[in-house]
């Protein structure tokens, strides 16, 4: 998942400040710090699979775009109940019991160990 | 830059990069954040920088109050504890990295030590935790939060950064204010930091108790499936030194004089000297150094070696820091993907 992005990238994640907002910044001994403002791209939120993606996309699109999970390498189908179980527990995400199974299953799927 | 994810965002220096000189331009400096909820916009005239806890005055600094203070300057590696954990065999989870989260930048800013004495750090502080305006979306998640000892935080060289390569912050990279801790990995440059706490007991938040451990073992290297280790907080950076003009898989000229370069860092401290071999590791010879910017930069590397008439050349190059520390010939591995320092291996195919 290795995608290459030219100089918009940069200017949609804000990595330069933003002039327009230039209002009072302030100004010591040869330093001058500006206010700034940026968007930052939500990225993508739904992952691709219709109905086998259905539990993932009510559980796992809040806190990170699905990149998260797309990035990472196949995995076994004991360590993706580990990682789902983490976010729950460590990470605090609110992810109904029901839905577990199947976006185990999901992940399995889309991720597993080949 | 390589987007690994976009929120929260991930994004890596690509490599080439590095062949441009020491210092990473701000704009394609790796950016790393744990949670999604980021400040889009921050004011520079309402921004406030707390110093709160086992003090005897709490402060509330603003930005002015900052720029005030005595300034101080250093180059210094900002490299993410999980770099080139993309290359982990057996395969880790977490962010998938090449060899492009980390950086070199000249940082401008004040010395902590000086913040915590215009508060007054109380007889029985231990450490010294920092806080940043990113927060997770479910309010119950830990924030993320890094501790430093006491003596850690008050060394002199533990900076507040208010400028990176003579400009300021970029948002995503910690705008207004981030925490440069030298030799360190970057978990402790807490970005967008606004907040100082020092801590009468050792702090047990997720972050230094949970996450962010490495064994204790040499290298932070265990097998695969491995039990039973202790572990503990990561801390300074390791040696690591780079070819940035070759690359692998790369076609020569058989004959040909072949000019080799890269960067090197000593991790916690200056780079000794960079050797290369091209025979795979049997025989190494000193490159030339380039120009010292102090002890926590990158620093450059180069030499011309002579191709064979045909054949594969396999290329090795490693740095050896001034505490003769010397990168391994083998890869380490841990679970969670941290201190990758192994020596790196290309290899030129000559025709």
């Amino acid at each position: 998942m290795f995608v290459r992005f030219g100089l918009a990238l940069f200017a949609a994640f804000g990595l330069a400040g933003n002039p327009a907002q230039a209002q009072n910044p302030i100004s010591v001994r040869g330093v001058t710090l500006t206010s700034v403002s940026a968007a930052i791209p939500e990225g993508n939120s739904v992952y691709p699979g219709g109905a086998a993606a259905q539990a993932i996309n009510a559980n796992c699109v809040a806190c990170h775009s699905t990149a998260m999970v797309l990035m990472q390498p196949n995995m076994n189908e004991a360590t993706w109940k580990a990682e789902v179980a983490k976010m729950r527990a460590v990470f605090k995400a609110p992810v109904d019991d029901a839905d577990i199974p199947a976006i185990v299953a999901y992940l399995v799927q889309t991720k597993g160990a080949k | 830059m390589i987007l690994q994810r976009s929120r929260p965002p991930l994004l890596e220096t690509p490599f080439e990069v590095f062949d441009r000189g020491v210092f990473t331009p701000n704009d394609q400096f790796y950016v790393r954040w744990h949670w999604s909820q980021i400040p889009t916009a921050i004011d520079v005239q309402s921004f406030r920088l707390a110093v709160r806890g086992h003090v005897n005055q709490g402060l509330s600094l603003t930005l002015a109050d900052i720029l005030a203070l005595p300034r101080v300057e250093l180059a210094a590696v900002n490299q993410c504890s999980g770099n080139s954990r993309g290359l982990f065999q057996p395969r880790v989870a977490g962010g998938q990295w090449a060899n492009g989260a980390m950086g070199n930048a000249r940082w401008t800013g004040v010395r902590l030590r000086d913040v915590l004495d215009k508060a007054g750090v109380k007889a029985g502080a231990v450490q010294v935790r920092f806080n940043g305006l990113e927060t997770p979306v479910v309010p119950e998640a830990p924030d993320f939060l890094k501790s430093l000892a006491l003596d850690h935080a008050r060394d002199g060289e533990v900076m507040i950064a208010f400028q990176m390569n003579g400009e300021q912050l970029p948002l995503l990279n910690g705008f207004p204010l981030r925490l440069v801790v030298p030799g360190w990995y970057a978990t402790y440059w807490v970005k967008m930091l606004f907040d100082i706490e020092v801590l009468d007991k050792p702090d047990d938040n997720f972050w230094m108790k949970t996450a962010y451990l490495i064994p204790n073992t040499p290298g932070a290297n265990v097998r695969p499936g491995q039990a039973g280790f202790g572990s503990v907080p990561i801390n300074r950076m390791v040696p690591r030194s780079f070819f940035t003009n070759v690359v692998e898989g790369q076609k020569i000229a058989g004959r040909a004089m072949l000019p080799v370069r890269g960067m090197a860092f000593g991790g916690d401290c200056g780079v000794r000297q960079v050797e290369l071999s091209s025979d795979g590791g049997k025989t190494w010879t000193l490159t030339t150094l380039g120009r010292d910017e102090g002890g926590y930069s990158f620093r450059r590397w180069d030499t011309t070696i002579a191709a064979p008439p045909s054949g594969t050349l396999e290329l090795m190059v490693r740095c050896t820091n001034t505490k003769a520390e010397t990168q391994p010939l083998a890869a380490n591995w841990n679970p969670a993907g941290f201190m990758r320092n192994v020596v790196e291996t290309v290899r030129v195919s000559v025709s």
